[in-house]
């Protein structure tokens, strides 16, 4: 039943995580490249696009509720299983869902990397 | 496939060193003021006047900017991946620097995300469509683009891949 809370609280920190990145992804993209921006108009024109763009406040808010979650998951199961596993599957779920929603192209190359820096997180934090 | 410049290369390398120091400033802070209890929240404030936590903090801050930086023009795919040495260098720094115990489980570890970097980065930046990846003037498709709703913008992306 432990095993359970913690595994709950884990993927609960993984989906925060997940839709955090996403958001943060996707709103950089509408803001548009920040270097191209910067040249043409100013590093005030991208602090105003990032400030108006709906999605970066959705994303920051996501990324603080996976923080916490975080904390709470950490209070019900050992650091060493939830930090590693959920930093680790946190890789996998952003290779799906940037598939999915941003519509990235996750070639071979990609799925590789994502899998082997999932597996080295899982072993160094472990 | 979009050319990483030089500076986009520094970015990446902002992301990955911001990180890693701002978490071991934060970790080693934290660990001078103590736990932090739900009943004595308090305790949050008197964490973040320790002068490790708060340059933790800055570092923390400078980390999501960078981060946010290198979203604006390469995937999340590989943008995650290529930031990963942060995991090595807090592992090096572990080693070098604080002289701890590095298990042979943690040298498979670097082995498997040093290998993780490498395979990302030999591959485009950025695949995903979007109005600046390959347009001659991306501030007018930019700026045609801001008046279409949400839903409609992403219907025609879906289209075009």
């Amino acid at each position: 039943m432990r095993h359970l809370y913690t595994w709950s609280g884990i993927l609960v920190v993984v989906f925060f995580s997940v839709v955090g990145d996403i958001l943060i992804a996707r709103a950089m993209k509408q803001v548009g490249d920040v270097h191209a921006i910067v040249k043409r108009s100013g590093v005030w024109t991208v602090v105003g696009r990032v400030l108006s763009n709906s999605n970066f406040f959705l994303g920051v808010t996501t990324m603080a509720v996976a923080f916490f979650s975080l904390l709470f998951a950490l209070s019900w199961g050992d650091v060493s299983l939830v930090a590693p596993a959920a930093a680790s599957l946190t890789f996998i779920g952003n290779a799906f869902a940037a598939k999915i929603f941003l519509h990235e192209r996750v070639d071979r190359r990609r799925w590789i990397a994502a899998l082997l820096v999932a597996g080295g997180v899982a072993l160094l934090a472990g | 496939m979009i050319y990483v410049t030089f500076r986009k290369y520094l970015v990446l390398a902002g992301v990955t060193v911001f990180a890693a120091a701002g978490d071991s400033m934060l970790s080693h802070g934290m660990k001078q003021t103590g736990t932090i209890s739900i009943h004595h929240l308090q305790g949050v404030i008197l964490a973040i006047l320790n002068p490790w936590v708060a340059v933790g903090i800055v570092l923390l801050l400078a980390f999501f900017a960078s981060y946010m930086n290198a979203l604006s023009w390469a995937d999340l795919t590989y943008v995650l991946p290529a930031t990963s040495l942060g995991y090595v260098l807090l592992a090096l720094v572990a080693k070098f620097a604080l002289h701890e115990q590095v298990s042979p489980m943690r040298w498979l570890g670097i082995a498997l995300i040093s290998g993780g970097v490498g395979f990302v980065a030999g591959g485009p930046a950025l695949t995903a469509q979007h109005p600046d990846a390959n347009s001659e003037s991306p501030l007018l498709l930019k700026e045609a683009r801001s008046g279409v709703p949400e839903h409609a913008s992403a219907a025609s992306t879906g289209a075009e891949s």
